[in-house]
């Protein structure tokens, strides 16, 4: 008897603790406060690469970035992406300080939605041991499905304090008009919302715009 | 008008865009090419359905090839850079400063990439057209473009350096 009152309890507790972690990681995301002082001399860095031109658009952007500040990165990337891996290698050739991992497809151009269902799943639990080893600090993508996965691994451990990390999402310079599926998913638990046409702003509840940065 | 022959870089990016390639070669389109003084074409197919290779066509040497590590070569010698509307050839194309023509992919269900390519053309930066109206291109006068404005990251990177800080930068 004892044993399940104690059990019941506990369980109660924990969805308790949870429930409050949720609402107070959304309440300071919502009200933009995102800071991270870290103890350390530098900030281990996931970037999540797409393909073709969200590639070269992320690693723009990487190269306006302090590379000892924002350190040891993570490049990860689609199992089957052949040219990013030349471009991020061109890039860091003078640095030993990254990574690159491969995750599957969590959808294929042309695969159905129902299908894309199942491969976003497997994709995701391929993620989980990758950021729980890195323990990433700042997560930086910009709109590729890849992302999604590795933003939704990142924030669960972040809700149940295995990680406390800080999601950065930058729509692509080609969303003018409207948001990419990633970003309308994102732009519920990204820390930071980035945007790169001013008229976006209207069109979703939290985005920042600095200018064009690619 | 034209005394020297000219250059032409035609892009599909990472993709295919089977319908670009046949457009291409229309005997139509050649003309057009060849009557602004296009004398020769190097064209990028990517995963397109087209055999790459060198072909001449109605007086206009075409060169096909699938990939290259990089098209910076490619783009630098073109006198004109006829792209899909993919942001990565935009921007690269525009970044040399380089006559753009986009060729909008009809055939992409989701078509957001029109959206740049319209924004683009807007603010004076390209021209665009569908596979259709490609031979319409000889009436199209270059010169009318203007830069497209360079990149301002530094303000992001700022904000980003407030928000996120290490204890002790060496430097």
């Amino acid at each position: 008897m004892y044993i399940m009152e104690l059990a019941l309890m506990l369980s109660a507790f924990f969805i308790l603790t949870i429930t409050a972690r949720v609402m107070y990681l959304l309440y300071n995301i919502f009200r933009g406060i995102c800071n991270l002082n870290s103890e350390n001399n530098s900030l281990k860095t996931v970037y999540c690469i797409g393909s073709g031109g969200h590639t070269t658009e992320l690693l723009r952007i990487v190269s306006h970035l302090d590379a000892e500040k924002y350190a040891p990165r993570l490049y990860i990337m689609a199992m089957n992406d052949v040219s990013s891996e030349v471009k991020i290698r061109e890039q860091e050739r003078d640095s030993t300080e990254y990574q690159i991992y491969r995750i599957p497809r969590s959808r294929n151009v042309k695969q159905s939605y129902v299908s894309s269902v199942f491969t976003t799943l497997y994709a995701t639990i391929y993620t989980i041991p990758i950021i729980c080893k890195f323990k990433p600090d700042i997560i930086f993508c910009n709109g590729p499905g890849t992302c999604v996965p590795i933003c939704l691994v990142a924030f669960l451990l972040r809700c149940i304090f295995v990680l406390d990390c800080r999601i950065v999402f930058i729509e692509s310079f080609c969303r003018v008009r409207t948001l990419s599926l990633s970003g309308k998913i994102l732009q519920w638990f990204a820390d930071i919302f980035i945007v790169q046409w001013p008229q976006l702003t209207n069109v979703c509840f939290r985005g920042k715009y600095f200018g064009r940065l690619t | 008008m034209h005394t020297q022959y000219k250059k032409c870089f035609i892009t599909v990016g990472t993709t295919r865009f089977d319908l670009l390639c046949q457009s291409i070669q229309q005997p139509a389109v050649l003309r057009a090419l060849n009557k602004l003084g296009y004398r020769e074409i190097t064209f990028q197919i990517g995963n397109s359905d087209c055999e790459p290779g060198h072909y001449e066509k109605e007086g206009v040497k075409i060169e096909m090839y699938r990939f290259k590590d990089s098209l910076k070569e490619d783009m630098r010698s073109a006198d004109l850079v006829i792209s899909h509307a993919g942001a990565g050839s935009c921007l690269e194309a525009l970044g040399e400063n380089k006559p753009l023509l986009v060729v909008i992919n009809e055939d992409l269900m989701d078509n957001h990439q029109m959206e740049l390519a319209e924004q683009l053309h807007m603010s004076g930066n390209l021209y665009y057209c569908t596979c259709d109206t490609l031979n319409t291109l000889e009436t199209v006068d270059f010169s009318w473009l203007s830069p497209l404005a360079k990149p301002t990251p530094n303000n992001f990177v700022k904000y980003l350096d407030s928000v996120f800080t290490v204890k002790n930068l060496s430097k």
